[in-house]
């Protein structure tokens, strides 16, 4: 449990902007469905949809000077994360106006200002990177976070427990964050892993960690600011399992054939934005106007993103072979 | 002064006290670290046994005393993470220096080489530069077995994104680290284990050092000999070998795997018409290759012999060592092959 001086305090205006960014990621992940149909968006996209609460909680308990390092499914966090839609979507396209110049795609969303560094691909690869800039932040005495996100399917790999090892040996500035969707890509967590218990295997290196309901975004936001607030002064990293439900396939390109259709529609019954509005609703916190002026300025932003990323340019042909090393330095 | 023009072996051995010190290989590499760390604060040295135990093969002895565990850092054996935390602290500002015990070990951090360290940059729409610089003992001759004697150097230079560095003398060793270090992308030094303890002339130099272009360490006119790190002196002792005979070989050190100084390579087939490419790699796929496809395509014209290439023997280093010497480059392969392109036995 979160110690109560990390509640969040829930204002209306805090209610709202949760419920803007769930929204926000929600319905881009759906557009993103779409333009994916009308092969506008090619090569793989995985969506969030299901995962909302994950980084929109998590991201609120992190500064500007804090680093966030991600995964291929990670729309969400970029946007939660400030990076402007227009850049993420002009990136889906491939375009140059893109957040990553049109050169990484829905897979490699990166934006050094917001000290967003991707958008990692490989399953597990992106742990070390947090290391490193949690070390860095270290050596230079700066009181700052790494949040690191992945999947529970990290946690099968080597790079996992090497990372989870050094960080707690070190006293390293991180934030784990795993995001247990119980499937890596078709294979269910009971028949990957002997311990199911995510957040046990953090334990094991000496590291405080706990789980927390996925789906949830308010518990998430309290788990999230508890662990970073210790993270940031220096007792060493925490590990959050946000246990949750990937709602869409894994990936366009999946025929969902190993899992039920019953099972899916079990935990869409639960999901974040259901639970979010049924209880804001019930408490009388926020009205149906409320919701409806969020989706209609969400669904204008994103016909502005899409727009952004029609009119966005395609890089020449001739500029090919830039960014393998700095310009400055080209040899 | 420019490393591409003179034999630079050998004016420094003729100009003793001549502003140049003798010291050995190791005593190089540390003290170009030493130097690194004192230049500037964002420099770190990290990897296994670099601390109490004074580094594998005793280049980083002392450092720990003189800098302290934040700075000489000891890890645990788990290549990927300490070599993706270098990556990282790298992004995040620092100036890493990761030690990888040998290239074998390496291999248990492919990915974060191969899938990180060489791609962040342009994902990142250049953005995210990896000023990193990875050092690593490679190659045989120690009797060390399969395991523990790869040198796949050019393995690493087939990959854009990455640098390639190869000190083949000592004084490169002294140099070649601080503009690893200065340059914004990750650069791979590849030490060849075999030199530790190799003593050799280091110059007193006043800058316009330039480690990406070759060294011509011998001049002659008959044949070019291109290797570079471990080899260097095998070839060497090879070309004065030929001397005997009556043949001038002429020596490339290439120093740089990635970028390749073609310009130095060419210019010397253009005089010589000759080309013998010496690497412990083995034959197939590999830098000897990348090099002779780079010559038959820039100098098809100029030469008049066939290529002759002396690399490592098809087979995992064997053990003992008749075979293991059997296995890699020797004088006497390199001057045959050297024969052979000049259609003599």
């Amino acid at each position: 449990m979160a110690p109560d001086t990390h509640k969040p305090r829930l204002s209306r205006a805090h209610l709202l902007e949760v419920l803007r960014q769930m929204l926000r990621i929600r319905h881009f992940e759906e557009k993103c469905a779409e333009l994916y149909q009308q092969e506008k968006i090619r090569g793989f996209l995985h969506l969030y949809i299901g995962e909302e609460a994950v980084a929109v909680g998590a991201m609120r308990a992190l500064e500007p000077e804090d680093a966030v390092v991600a995964t291929y499914r990670e729309h969400g966090h970029a946007l939660a994360r400030g990076v402007p839609m227009t850049a993420v979507m002009a990136e889906m396209y491939g375009k140059a106006e893109g957040c990553s110049g049109g050169r990484g795609g829905s897979m490699h969303l990166f934006d050094a200002e917001r000290r967003f560094f991707g958008g990692n691909a490989i399953v597990g690869g992106g742990l070390p990177l947090a290391i490193g800039l949690a070390l860095s932040d270290k050596l230079a005495e700066r009181p700052r976070v790494t949040a690191c996100f992945f999947g529970e399917g990290a946690v099968a790999e080597g790079e996992f427990h090497e990372s989870m090892n050094l960080a707690a040996l070190w006293k390293l500035p991180v934030l784990f964050i795993c995001e247990n969707n119980y499937y890596a890509m078709g294979t269910a967590l009971e028949r990957s892993e002997s311990q199911t218990d995510v957040h046990l295997k953090a334990q094991a290196y000496g590291m405080p960690a706990e789980a927390v309901d996925g789906m949830d975004v308010v518990a998430i936001e309290a788990a999230a600011l508890g662990a970073a607030a210790a993270v940031r002064a220096g007792e060493g990293p925490r590990f959050l399992e946000c246990r949750t439900y990937r709602f869409r396939a894994h990936s366009m390109f999946d025929p969902q054939l190993y899992r039920d259709k019953a099972e899916v529609e079990e935990h869409r019954k639960h999901g974040p934005l259901v639970r979010f509005l049924g209880w804001i609703k019930e408490a009388g916190l926020l009205h149906q106007e409320d919701v409806d002026r969020l989706e209609q300025e969400i669904a204008k932003e994103i016909d502005e993103a899409v727009a952004f990323a029609e009119a966005g340019e395609w890089e020449p042909v001739e500029t090919l072979t830039r960014h393998v090393y700095a310009e400055e330095a080209a040899s | 002064m420019s490393p591409d023009t003179a034999s630079d072996t050998q004016a420094a051995a003729t100009a003793p006290g001549g502003g140049t010190t003798t010291m050995t290989y190791r005593d190089a590499m540390r003290a170009a670290i030493r130097e690194a760390m004192q230049r500037d604060p964002r420099v770190f040295l990290m990897g296994e046994d670099v601390g109490r135990y004074g580094g594998c093969y005793a280049v980083s002895t002392g450092l720990l005393e003189e800098f302290g565990p934040e700075r000489i850092r000891d890890t645990p054996l788990s290549e990927s993470a300490f070599v993706g935390a270098g990556i990282g602290a790298a992004m995040g500002g620092m100036r890493p220096i990761v030690e990888i015990m040998t290239v074998n070990f390496s291999l248990l951090a492919l990915d974060q080489i191969v899938n990180n360290a060489s791609t962040l940059r342009h994902m990142s729409g250049g953005q995210c530069g990896v000023p990193l610089v990875i050092r690593m003992a490679t190659g045989a001759g120690r009797q060390l077995a399969a395991q523990h004697s790869h040198s796949l150097e050019g393995w690493y230079a087939h990959i854009p994104g990455l640098k390639i560095l190869a000190p083949g003398t000592v004084e490169d060793a002294r140099y070649m680290l601080q503009p690893a270090l200065d340059d914004p992308d990750p650069v791979l030094i590849f030490e060849h284990a075999t030199l530790y303890n190799a003593e050799g002339p280091v110059r007193d130099l006043a800058g316009d050092y330039d480690p990406w272009r070759a060294a011509v360490r011998r001049e002659g006119g008959d044949v070019t000999l291109i290797t570079y790190g471990g080899t260097l002196g095998r070839t060497l002792e090879a070309a004065e070998a030929l001397k005997e005979d009556g043949i001038a070989a002429e020596v490339i050190d290439l120093r740089s795997l990635r970028p390749l100084d073609d310009a130095t390579i060419m210019e010397s087939l253009r005089k010589t018409r000759r080309a013998v490419i010496v690497d412990e790699g083995w034959k197939s796929g590999s830098l000897s290759a990348e090099i002779t496809a780079r010559i038959v395509e820039q100098a098809f014209w100029d030469l008049d012999a066939p290529i002759q290439r002396v690399c490592s023997a098809e087979v995992p280093i064997p053990y003992p060592r008749h075979l293991e010497q059997a296995a890699v480059p020797q004088p006497g392969r390199i001057v045959a092959a050297a024969k052979a392109t000049l259609g003599r036995d």
